[in-house]
């Protein structure tokens, strides 16, 4: 009986504490019967791509509201590449003005919610988008 | 076999994903891990419980970063719980480890407790085999944030560390069986607040009134004080770590490690025949139907449990079964 579960990781790249939104997307991730593996401020992109591979998660959610995202986020998506873990979806939220959403995308992020994006069509993409490994 | 291989290999990727066809029910991982096991066994696995927010993250933390300067490489296994309603989970514990996210030397893997009822998953144990495989030196195992009898941990860990805090309620609870009485080491944590003392007093006499001391080992009570106090935690940590280690090398030299090892591989033997004989009956029980009509017939009164699981132990065991 193969009882297949999304993992997913919430985490906040950089110098940013305003972890509300992140904490309440994890929640509503959790609501949704995903395990969410949350690491909480201040992390670094390395920081953030080991503790994927070492939690073997389907997607990393970034959050980021300091405006270090065109930074921050292709920096995951990169390392995550280098580690042969490529396959592991990374998408983000925050404070991302539109014209950086195709550079974003570029390098290899798959998803972007920013304010006004409900929670509903949050869960749902990544429903509709990830499948659980195993 | 591949998997196992890379595994010995101390491959995250590898290891990570086992862990988690473990979680999932996968029936290949059964198979990895008969590969793995002949080469397990070989890491302290130490345990760390106590109540929500009592602050076990933070002591495995801090046993992480000791281990570290003396070179031990350190697996981490670190449970949350799953909702009852929903089957997701919040699995925060390694956030109060993420200074250690890059070390090579530690792998930390955060995993549900998917049901189970003990204070661990179900998978913890096999989980255990995996990073011992990796070739971890200390594997510290941190249990959900536990009440009272949620003491699956002892037969999985060779040293138990059972963390409390001040305010937790009058000495009868500390009289109380269940997790009182799994401790090698207490920590009396938080040690700066109010009642620490009181706390500390407690388990002293609860330890004076235990006739023997548990296998010649007298569990030593530990004050930790607040981790935002860099000096006083330190202080206190070291004490722990001395105790780790002390315990380690008591059950080591008076060849009670032998007892824990046949306790813990008893335990997994349990298990296992558990998954092997009842999981293929009850999943048999459950997509064919029949259980449910089975629950129509008791609701009838038309049977008891006990007659219909006599007719269905009849159907598979019958060598066990005598007239």
């Amino acid at each position: 009986m193969s009882d297949k579960k999304l993992r997913i990781m919430v985490a906040k790249p950089g110098l940013d504490g305003h972890d509300r939104g992140a904490r309440v997307l994890a929640r509503c991730f959790r609501d949704a019967g995903f395990e969410v593996i949350y690491t909480g401020c201040h992390q670094t992109p390395e920081q953030i791509a080991a503790s994927a591979i070492q939690e073997d998660v389907d997607v990393v959610g970034l959050s980021c509201l300091s405006g270090a995202h065109r930074y921050l986020f292709p920096a995951v998506a990169k390392l995550l590449q280098e580690k042969q873990a490529g396959d592991i979806t990374v998408i983000g939220g925050g404070i991302i003005p539109e014209q950086d959403f195709q550079p974003l995308y570029d390098s290899g992020i798959k998803a972007l919610f920013t304010p006004g994006a409900t929670l509903d069509s949050i869960v749902d993409w990544v429903r509709t988008n990830i499948k659980p490994r195993a | 076999m591949e998997l196992g291989k890379r595994i010995k290999a101390g491959d995250i990727r590898a290891a990570s994903r086992l862990i988690r066809n473990i979680e999932d029910n996968v029936s290949e991982a059964k198979t990895t891990i008969k590969h793995i096991f002949p080469f397990t066994g070989n890491a302290h696995v130490i345990g760390i419980t106590g109540s929500p927010g009592a602050g076990k993250s933070t002591l495995v933390d801090g046993l992480i970063e000791w281990h570290r300067k003396l070179d031990r490489t350190v697996g981490v296994l670190a449970v949350d719980p799953t909702s009852p309603f929903t089957g997701g989970a919040i699995l925060g514990d390694r956030i109060r480890m993420q200074r250690h996210a890059e070390d090579p030397g530690v792998f930390v893997r955060s995993l549900a407790t998917r049901g189970a009822l003990g204070g661990l998953a179900k998978a913890v144990g096999d989980a255990i085999h995996v990073v011992d495989a990796m070739g971890k030196d200390v594997i510290l195992v941190e249990t959900v944030g536990t009440g009272q009898q949620e003491v699956e941990i002892i037969n999985h860990a060779h040293t138990v560390i059972v963390v409390l805090v001040p305010g937790m309620g009058d000495e009868i609870q500390a009289i109380k069986a269940g997790i009182m009485e799994i401790a090698d080491i207490f920590v009396v944590n938080k040690a700066d607040r109010e009642g620490s003392q009181k706390l500390h007093r407690e388990l002293m006499t609860v330890l004076d009134m235990s006739k023997i001391p548990k296998d010649g080992w007298r569990p030593p009570i530990l004050m930790i004080g607040n981790a935002f106090d860099p000096v006083e935690f330190d202080r206190g940590m070291t004490e722990l770590t001395e105790k780790v280690k002390g315990h380690y090398d008591h059950l080591i030299s008076t060849n009670q490690i032998g007892d824990r090892i046949r306790r813990k591989t008893r335990h997994e033997l349990n298990e296992a025949l558990r998954s092997c004989i009842l999981e293929p009956v009850m999943k048999m029980l459950v997509t064919s139907g029949e259980l449910d009509t089975m629950i129509d017939v008791l609701l009838k009164k038309e049977s008891d449990p006990y007659t219909i699981a006599e007719d269905v132990a009849g159907r598979y065991l019958q060598d066990c079964i005598k007239p």
